[in-house]
C-alpha cells in the first residue's frame, strides 16, 4: 500500500510542482491551454464585472431613495441601467458558473487532463475578453440607453447611443459562449472514463450539459439576431425597424428565442453546483438522482417553447400568447421536481451548515421565490398588470441573482480548496453569507410589493407612496453590496494566507477530489477510481494528509479485476 | 525529488517523453487524448455541433424571409425578376461539383492518399472563387441598377440604365483577389526557383484559386453582355415595361388585387425579359435586404471555406493524412457540404419564385 | 515528482496507459485499408451516383419553376426537391448514412429547433397578419 508520503502527493495538498506553479509569467497564462487557469482567468473578469455593474446597481438605487430626480438625470439614469443589465447578463451571469466552475471541475470530474477543445477553450477565453473591450469602449463613448434588450426601432433608430459596439460586443460574447458549450458537450461525450456511464454522471455535469445544449442551439440566433440588428441600424434594412417596412414584433421573436432559453443558460448550471454541495454537505447521496439529471434536460428543452411570454403585452397574437402561456406553466414542473428532490436530500441528512451548505439553503428558498412569481408573470391575466413593474424586475432578480449568484459564491467557497489549495474562514464566510441572503430579501422582496401596486420599471422617478419600499430597497442594495464584497474578500485572502487544503477536504465523492489541491498540470498523478459520485462509503478520512482518500476497492488486490479507472 | 524543479507545462519536452510511444504512431495526436480514434470521434462531434449553430444562425435569416414572404408575396413575386435563374443555376452545379470533390478528396484522405486529396482539394477552392466570381458579376450589376437593400433601394423604372460591361464595382470587388493573385503567383514562383516545392505548389494552389475567381467574372460578364445584346434585339428591358408610377413610399401592405393579378401576369421568362404589371416601390428594397443579407452571409461563408480548404490543401501537399489521421479533412469537408446545402435553399427560394 | 512514481502501482495512469491501449490503435496504422475502424471511405459509384442525382434534381427544378404552373404548391415542391438533395448530400457526401446515430441525431435536432423557430413565428404571424391589414387599409 501507497505509504503516507505518497499518500500526501497524491491526495494531500500540493506542495509545488502545481498548476499554478507549472509555469511562471504573464505569457504562460495568456496563451495557456489549461482548463484550469482558463477557469482563473474567467473568474477575474467574471468578478470585475460583477463589481462594475454592481456598482452601476448602487448608483441606480441611490438615485431611487427619493422620489423626484436627485443626482442623475434622465438620460444617464437610462445609461445606467442599461449598462447595468447589459454588464451583469452578457459578462457576469452567462459565462459565471460554466466558464468558471464548469471550466475547472468539468475535466477533472471525468478524471480527463484537460477538455477536448483546449484552443477552442482558449478562443472563448479571448473572446470574451474581446467583447469585455467593446463594452469598455461602450462606457467610455456614448455609452448605451437601449435596456439591455435592444428593442427596436428605439435601438435601430431613436437611441443616440452607442449601440452598434455594444450589440457587436454581445454578438462576440455569444460566441464566446458557444464555444464553452460546444466544448462541454464533446468533453462529456467522448473523454467519460471508462466505469462513468451516463447515470454516474455527477449531477453538476447533467447541468452543464443541458446548459451547453441550449448554448449551442440557441446562441447562434442570438448571433443572428444582433447581426441584423447590426445592419439595420446601419443600412436602414427594413427588416426590424417600421419606417423602412419592418415587424418590430419580429425583432422580439428572434430575441427571445434565445434570451429566454439563455435565463436557463443561467439557472441550470447554478442548479448543477447546487445539487453536487447539497450532497456533499449532507453527506447523503443525492434524493432521486435521475429525475434531477433528467429534470435538467428537460428544462432545456422545453425553455425552447415559452419565449413568446415575455411578449404578451407586445402585440403578439391571442392564439401565440395562449400556447405560450400555457407551455410557461410546465417548464415549472421539472424546476419543483429539482427543488422537492433537494429536500429530501436534506431530509434527515448529516447536514454540516458550513458556508457552502447556507448559500445552497439561501439558493433553495430564493429560487423558490422566484420560481413561483415566474408563474404569477407566466398566467396571461395577471401578466397584463404585472408586465413591465416591479414586480418582473423582482421576480428575475431572485432567480439570477438569488439563485444562479448565490450558486456561483458557494460554489467558489465550495471549490476554492481545489482552485487555491488553501481553507477559506469558515465564520467569516457565515457572516457574509448572512449578509448576502439578508440583503438580498431586503432589496428586492419590496419590489415584488411595489410592482403589484403598479410601481413601473426602468423609471427615474416615482409617485410618494413607493418611497418607503424604495427606500428599504436601496438599504438592502447596500447589504447586499457589503455581503458580496465581504464574501468575495474571504476568497482572496484565503487564497494567500488561507490554512493548506488536502486534496478532499469534504470527503466528497466526485473525481476532481481524487487528486492534490491544487491540482497538478494533468490533474491526477495516478489512476482515478470511478464509483457512484454520491457514495460517501467510497472516501475515509486519513488523518495523514488531514482529509479524506478514495477506499481502494477489495477487487483492486485482485491483478485481473482492475477497479473501473480512467481508462479508455 | 528531483524533478520538483522541472517545469511542467504544455510546453515542456516532459510531457512529449511521457507520451513519446503515441506520437511515433500518430504524430497529430493531442495530450489529452489516449487513441487516435477518440481524438477523430471529438472532432467529428465538435464539427457536427458548429453545424448546428451553422444552421440556427442561417435558421433566423430563413425566418425573416419567411415571414417577409407570407406577409408580403408580391413583393417576392415582383422581385425574382431581378435575378437571373441562369448564373443562380450555374452557380448551384459549381457549388454541387466542387461538393462532389471534396467528398472525394476525403475518401482520398481516409486512404491515406495525399496526393488525390490535394488536387480534389485544390479544385474545390476553385470552384468556390468561381461561385464567388460569378456572384461578383450579379452583385455589381444589381448595385447599378440600384436594387439595393432597405431605404437605399432606388431603382428608377424611368431612369435609362447604362449597361457597362464592366462595372466599377465589379473592379472593386475584383482588386483583392487580383492583389492576392499576384502576391501568392510571386511567391509561388520564387519558392519554386529556391527549391522550396511545397511552399511553391501551396501558393501556386492559392494563385490558381483566385483564377479560378476571375473565370467566374469572365463567364458572368459575357453572359450578362448576351442578355443586354438579346433585348436591344426587341424584348425590352424590364425597366422599361414597368408601369407609370414613380417611386413610392414604403406601401405596407399591397392592395391584394394588385398582387393577385401582378402574380399571375408574371412572365415566367428569365429574369430581365419579363414584365411588371404593377408599379415598383421601395417595398422591394425588404426583399433586398434579405437577399443580401442571406446571400451575403453565404458568400462570407464561402470565403471562410476557401480559407479553411488551403490549410486543408497545404496540409495534404506536406502528405499529413493517414488511415488513422485524416480527421481535419473530413471536418472542413462536412462544413463545405454545409455551405452548398445552404445554398441548395437559397436557390430556389431567391431565383425560383414565380 | 509525478514522473519519479512511475513505476509504483499508483503510478501516472494515463501516460501508462497510453501504451496498452495505443498497442491495437498503432498496428493498423498508414497504408493498411483496414485495422483503422473508423475511417469509412465512402464507394466511388455512390458519391457520382450522388452528384448525378443532384445535377438532375437542380434542372429538374428549375424546370418545373419555368414550365409548370403550380400556383401555391410552387414553394411547396421547390422545397420538397431542395429537400430530398439536401438528404442526398447529408447522407452522403456529409456520411451521415455510416456516421454514428448520435451525430446524426445532433445535426438533425437543428432542423427541429428551427423548425420550432419559424412555426412560431408563422403562427403569429398569421394571426397578427389581418389586424396589420387593417390599420393600414385606407379608412
Ligand atoms: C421557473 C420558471 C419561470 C417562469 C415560469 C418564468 C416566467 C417569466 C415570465 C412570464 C416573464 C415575463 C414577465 C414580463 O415581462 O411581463 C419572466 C421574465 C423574466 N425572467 Fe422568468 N421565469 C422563470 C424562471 C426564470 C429563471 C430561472 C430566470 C433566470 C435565471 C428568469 C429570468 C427572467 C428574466 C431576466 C426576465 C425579464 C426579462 C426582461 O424583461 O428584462 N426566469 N419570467
Ligand atoms: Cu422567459
Amino acid at each position: 500500500m501507497a505509504t503516507v508520503t505518497q499518500k500526501q502527493q497524491l491526495f494531500g495538498h500540493a506542495a509545488s510542482n502545481h498548476y499554478l506553479d507549472a509555469s511562471r509569467g504573464v505569457m504562460s497564462w495568456i496563451f495557456t491551454l489549461d482548463h484550469k487557469r482558463i477557469a482563473i482567468m474567467y473568474m477575474y473578469g467574471v468578478i470585475a464585472s460583477l463589481f462594475l455593474a454592481g456598482i452601476f446597481a448602487l448608483v441606480l438605487r441611490t438615485e431611487l431613495y427619493t422620489p423626484g430626480p436627485w443626482f442623475l438625470s434622465n438620460a444617464v439614469y437610462n445609461q445606467m441601467f442599461t449598462l447595468h443589465g447589459a454588464v451583469m447578463v452578457f459578462l457576469f451571469i452567462i459565462p459565471s458558473v460554466p466558464a468558471i466552475i464548469g471550466n475547472f471541475v468539468l475535466p477533472m470530474m471525468l478524471g480527463a487532463k484537460d477538455v477536448a477543445f483546449p484552443r477552442l477553450n482558449l478562443a472563448s477565453l479571448w473572446l470574451y475578453w474581446l467583447g469585455g473591450i467593446f463594452f469598455i469602449v461602450v462606457l467610455s463613448t456614448t455609452q448605451l440607453d437601449t435596456g439591455w434588450t435592444f428593442y427596436t426601432p428605439y435601438s435601430t433608430s431613436s437611441s443616440k447611443t452607442n449601440v452598434i459596439a455594444a450589440t457587436l460586443g454581445a454578438f462576440i460574447l455569444g460566441f464566446s459562449s458557444i464555444f464553452t458549450g460546444l466544448n462541454f458537450i464533446v468533453t462529456i461525450n467522448t473523454m467519460r472514463p471508462k466505469g462513468m456511464t451516463w447515470f454516474r454522471l455527477p449531477l453538476l455535469l447533467w447541468g452543464l450539459y443541458s446548459t451547453s445544449i441550449i448554448q449551442v442551439l440557441a446562441t447562434p440566433v442570438l448571433g443572428i439576431t444582433l447581426l441584423l440588428l447590426i445592419v439595420e441600424r446601419t443600412l436602414k434594412l427594413g427588416i426590424f425597424d417600421p419606417a423602412y417596412g419592418g415587424d418590430p414584433l419580429l425583432y422580439q421573436h428572434f430575441f427571445w428565442f434565445y434570451s429566454h432559453p439563455a435565463v436557463y443558460i443561467m439557472i441550470l448550471p447554478a442548479m448543477g453546483v447546487i445539487s453536487e454541495m447539497l450532497a456533499v454537505h449532507c453527506r447523503k447521496e443525492v434524493f432521486g438522482y435521475k429525475f434531477i439529471a433528467m429534470s435538467s434536460v428537460a428544462i432545456a428543452l422545453i425553455g425552447f417553447l415559452v419565449w413568446g411570454h415575455h411578449m404578451f403585452t407586445s402585440g403578439q397574437s391571442e392564439l401565440t400568447s395562449l400556447v405560450f402561456s400555457a407551455i410557461t406553466f410546465s417548464v415549472a414542473v421539472p424546476s419543483a421536481v429539482k427543488v422537492f428532490n433537494w429536500l429530501c436530500t436534506m431530509y434527515r441528512g448529516d447536514i454540516n451548515l458550513s458556508t457552502p451548505m447556507l448559500y445552497v439553503m439561501s439558493f433553495i428558498f430564493l429560487f423558490g421565490i422566484g420560481g413561483l412569481t415566474g408563474l404569477w408573470l407566466g398566467a396571461l391575466s395577471t401578466d397584463i398588470p404585472l408586465h413591465d413593474t416591479y414586480f418582473v424586475v423582482a421576480h428575475f432578480h431572485y432567480v439570477m441573482v438569488g439563485g444562479t449568484m448565490t450558486a456561483l459564491l458557494g460554489g467558489l467557497f465550495h471549490w476554492w480548496p481545489k482552485f487555491s489549495g488553501r481553507m477559506y474562514n469558515e465564520p467569516l464566510g457565515k457572516l457574509f453569507c448572512f449578509f448576502v441572503f439578508a440583503g438580498f430579501n431586503l432589496t428586492f422582496f419590496p419590489q415584488f410589493i411595489m410592482g403589484s401596486l403598479g410601481m413601473p420599471r426602468r423609471y427615474h422617478e416615482y409617485a410618494e407612496i413607493y418611497q418607503i419600499y424604495h427606500q428599504a430597497s436601496t438599504w438592502g442594495a447596500f447589504t447586499l453590496g457589503i455581503g458580496i464584497f465581504g464574501a468575495v474578500m474571504v476568497l482572496v485572502y484565503a487564497w494567500f494566507f488561507g490554512r493548506k487544503a488536502s486534496g478532499n477536504p469534504w470527503g466528497a465523492a466526485t473525481l476532481e477530489w481524487q487528486c492534490s489541491s491544487p491540482p497538478s498540470f494533468h490533474n491526477f498523478e495516478h489512476r482515478v477510481i470511478v464509483s457512484e459520485p454520491y457514495d460517501f462509503e467510497s472516501v475515509i478520512y486519513d488523518e495523514s494528509v488531514d482529509g479524506y482518500i478514495p477506499v481502494i476497492p477489495k477487487r483492486d488486490l485482485a491483478p485481473n479485476q482492475q477497479p473501473a479507472t480512467a481508462t479508455h | 525529488m528531483a524533478s520538483t524543479n522541472v517545469v511542467r507545462d504544455e510546453y515542456s519536452p516532459l510531457v512529449d517523453l511521457e507520451h513519446s510511444h503515441e506520437h511515433e504512431h500518430a504524430p497529430f495526436i493531442a495530450h489529452h487524448f489516449y487513441t487516435a480514434e477518440q481524438q477523430f470521434d471529438s472532432g467529428k462531434l465538435g464539427i457536427w455541433l458548429f453545424l448546428v449553430t451553422e444552421v440556427l444562425f442561417f435558421g433566423g435569416l430563413f425566418v425573416a424571409y419567411i415571414i417577409y414572404r407570407y406577409n408580403r408575396p408580391e413583393v417576392f413575386i415582383d422581385a425574382h425578376q431581378y435575378l437571373d435563374t441562369l448564373l443562380g443555376g450555374l452557380n448551384t452545379i459549381v457549388l454541387l461539383f466542387s461538393s462532389l470533390t471534396m467528398a472525394w478528396g476525403v475518401r482520398a484522405a481516409q486512404m491515406g492518399d495525399n496526393k488525390t486529396t490535394a488536387i480534389s482539394v485544390l479544385v474545390t477552392m476553385v470552384c468556390a472563387a468561381i461561385f464567388l466570381g460569378v456572384k461578383a458579376v450579379e452583385y455589381s450589376h444589381k448595385w447599378d441598377l440600384g436594387l439595393l437593400p432597405g431605404n437605399m433601394f432606388s431603382y428608377d423604372p424611368h431612369a435609362e440604365h447604362p449597361h457597362h460591361m464592366i462595372s466599377d464595382y465589379l473592379i472593386l470587388l475584383c482588386i483583392p483577389f487580383a492583389i492576392v493573385f499576384v502576391v501568392t503567383a510571386l511567391i509561388s514562383i520564387l519558392n519554386l526557383r529556391t527549391g522550396q516545392t511545397l511552399a511553391g505548389r501551396f501558393h501556386g494552389g492559392l494563385a490558381i484559386t483566385m483564377l479560378g475567381f476571375f473565370l467566374g467574372v469572365v463567364v458572368g460578364v459575357v453572359w450578362n453582355a448576351n442578355m443586354i445584346s438579346h433585348e436591344e434585339h426587341g424584348e425590352g428591358h424590364h425597366a422599361a415595361a414597368v408601369g407609370e408610377s414613380p417611386v413610392r413610399p414604403v406601401s405596407y401592405v399591397a392592395d391584394d388585387a394588385t398582387s393577385k393579378s401582378g402574380a399571375a401576369d408574371a412572365s415566367p421568362a428569365t429574369a430581365t425579359a419579363s414584365n411588371v404589371a404593377h408599379p415598383i416601390d421601395k417595398s422591394l428594397g425588404v426583399f433586398f435586404s434579405i437577399y443580401y443579407c442571406m446571400t451575403g452571409l453565404h458568400a462570407i461563408h464561402i470565403i471562410g471555406g476557401i480559407i479553411a480548404l488551403s490549410w486543408i490543401f497545404y496540409r495534404s501537399l506536406a502528405a499529413h493524412w493517414r488511415p488513422d489521421y485524416f480527421g481535419p479533412v473530413d471536418y472542413v469537408g462536412l462544413y463545405w457540404h454545409l455551405v452548398d446545402l445552404i445554398w441548395i435553399y437559397l436557390f430556389p427560394l431567391m431565383y425560383l419564385i414565380r | 515528482m509525478a514522473n519519479q512514481s512511475h513505476s509504483n502501482t499508483a503510478s501516472h495512469g494515463h501516460s501508462g496507459h497510453g501504451h496498452a491501449s495505443h498497442g491495437h490503435a498503432g498496428h493498423g496504422h498508414a497504408g493498411h485499408g483496414h485495422g483503422e475502424h473508423f475511417a469509412h471511405p465512402a464507394p466511388a459509384w455512390i458519391l457520382f451516383g450522388t452528384f448525378f442525382a443532384l445535377i438532375f434534381l437542380t434542372v429538374l427544378t428549375v424546370f418545373i419553376a419555368d414550365n409548370v404552373e403550380l400556383g401555391s404548391f410552387e414553394l411547396v415542391v421547390s422545397m420538397g426537391i431542395a429537400t430530398v438533395k439536401s438528404v442526398l448530400v447529408g447522407a452522403f457526401f456529409m456520411h451521415m448514412y455510416w456516421d454514428k446515430g448520435f451525430n446524426v441525431l445532433v445535426f438533425l435536432s437543428s432542423v427541429l429547433f428551427f423548425a420550432l423557430f419559424i412555426g412560431y413565428a408563422l403562427m403569429d404571424s398569421y394571426e397578427t397578419l389581418p389586424n396589420i391589414t387593417n390599420y393600414y387599409k385606407p379608412k
